[in-house]
């Protein structure tokens, strides 16, 4: 099929802090529905988001990270995560709710560069 | 004074510009997205260590349960709940909001 | 905002019917939002009902009708994984429907 396309979302903020997160996977389910090439990555901040043990009842917002765990379901598989970024934050990849591969800064870029479609949150 | 950060350090230089302008024996309380500067194996960890030589730094305690981090606070940072974010704020004359 | 009235209490829903606070659910309320949709329950609707309130507490989204299916016939077989079963129980559409009387937000995506 050649109307399949390589869509990249590159996710670069923390959860909560901003509405980017959430957004981007919201995007992200709609998305699913096209039936196309998908791929998420986390890098920066973005790694964050991934992160275990998340409870958000003290701040009142809707925890949304179990919401990472249906992207199987949805067919959303290819889930990247830059290896420095997490080194940045003290995190392992035992840290992360869903399974990712995990990847270099270059091996990342050379991922980037392959994309048809890059849409930055 | 009480000085306030909720932007991540790693992406944003308000962080930064607080403890370059704190005084000695001030305050320093970390919110929302600051809350990743306090806890242990951040990039900026040494940083926060250095400042707590002559500056206090509380994190919010919720902020950093919703982010799943409540249990690696940097030792020497205390964890505040919202009371005591109030407090804090009663406790100094005056505050400053690093957005 | 509006508000249904079921035994004698009020709920909060939105313009479209589906219940805003999730924690209000019970299943009179569902049975009163299956009436709204022209629907008698039977054990084969609850099992789809129950089976979007559980798939909604472990991931705290509805699923899109296509995931529904598939996450359907994972548990209880091929003869109930498909969308004629799903349409037959719910016409107007498993996502439509079942969300609002499992009380919960419309699909993510459906229109």
């Amino acid at each position: 099929m050649s109307d399949v396309k390589k869509f990249m979302f590159v996710n670069r903020k923390a959860p909560y802090g901003t509405i980017y997160a959430l957004e981007a996977l919201e995007v992200v389910l709609i998305t699913a529905a096209f039936d196309q090439d998908v791929s998420l990555v986390f890098m920066d901040d973005g790694v964050y988001q991934l992160k275990k043990g998340q409870q958000t009842k003290g701040i009142e917002i809707k925890n949304f990270s179990p919401t990472y765990r249906a992207l199987e379901g949805y067919d959303i598989e290819k889930l990247y995560v830059e290896q420095e970024s997490l080194e940045a934050r003290g995190l392992t990849e035992d840290d992360l709710l869903v399974d990712v591969t995990v990847m270099t800064r270059a091996e990342m870029s050379e991922l980037m560069d392959q994309q048809d479609v890059v849409l930055s949150f | 004074m009480l000085h306030i950060v909720n932007k991540s350090p790693l992406q944003n230089g308000a962080l930064d510009s607080c403890l370059r302008m704190a005084k000695a024996g001030s305050q320093v309380l970390l919110i929302e997205d600051a809350v990743y500067a306090a806890t242990a194996g951040n990039a900026c960890e040494g940083k926060i260590r250095a400042a707590m030589q002559n500056l206090q730094v509380f994190v919010l305690g919720p902020d950093l349960a919703a982010r799943g981090l409540s249990d690696r606070v940097i030792e020497g940072v205390s964890s505040v709940d919202y009371g005591g974010f109030v407090e804090l704020t009663i406790a100094n004359p005056n505050c400053q909001s690093w957005l | 905002m509006s508000q249904i009235e079921v035994a004698g209490k009020s709920y909060e829903t939105d313009e479209e019917g589906y219940l805003i606070n999730l924690a209000d659910w019970n299943t009179e309320v569902a049975n009163y939002m299956a009436q709204t949709e022209n629907i008698s329950m039977t054990d084969a609707h609850w099992e789809v009902v129950n089976f979007l309130r559980e798939y909604f507490e472990e991931y705290q989204i509805a699923p899109a009708v296509r995931v529904l299916t598939k996450a359907m016939g994972k548990k209880f077989g091929a003869d109930k994984g498909n969308s004629e079963y799903l349409y037959g129980l719910f016409p107007y559409g498993p996502g439509k429907q079942a969300c609002k009387i499992a009380g919960l937000p419309k699909p993510t995506g459906c229109i």
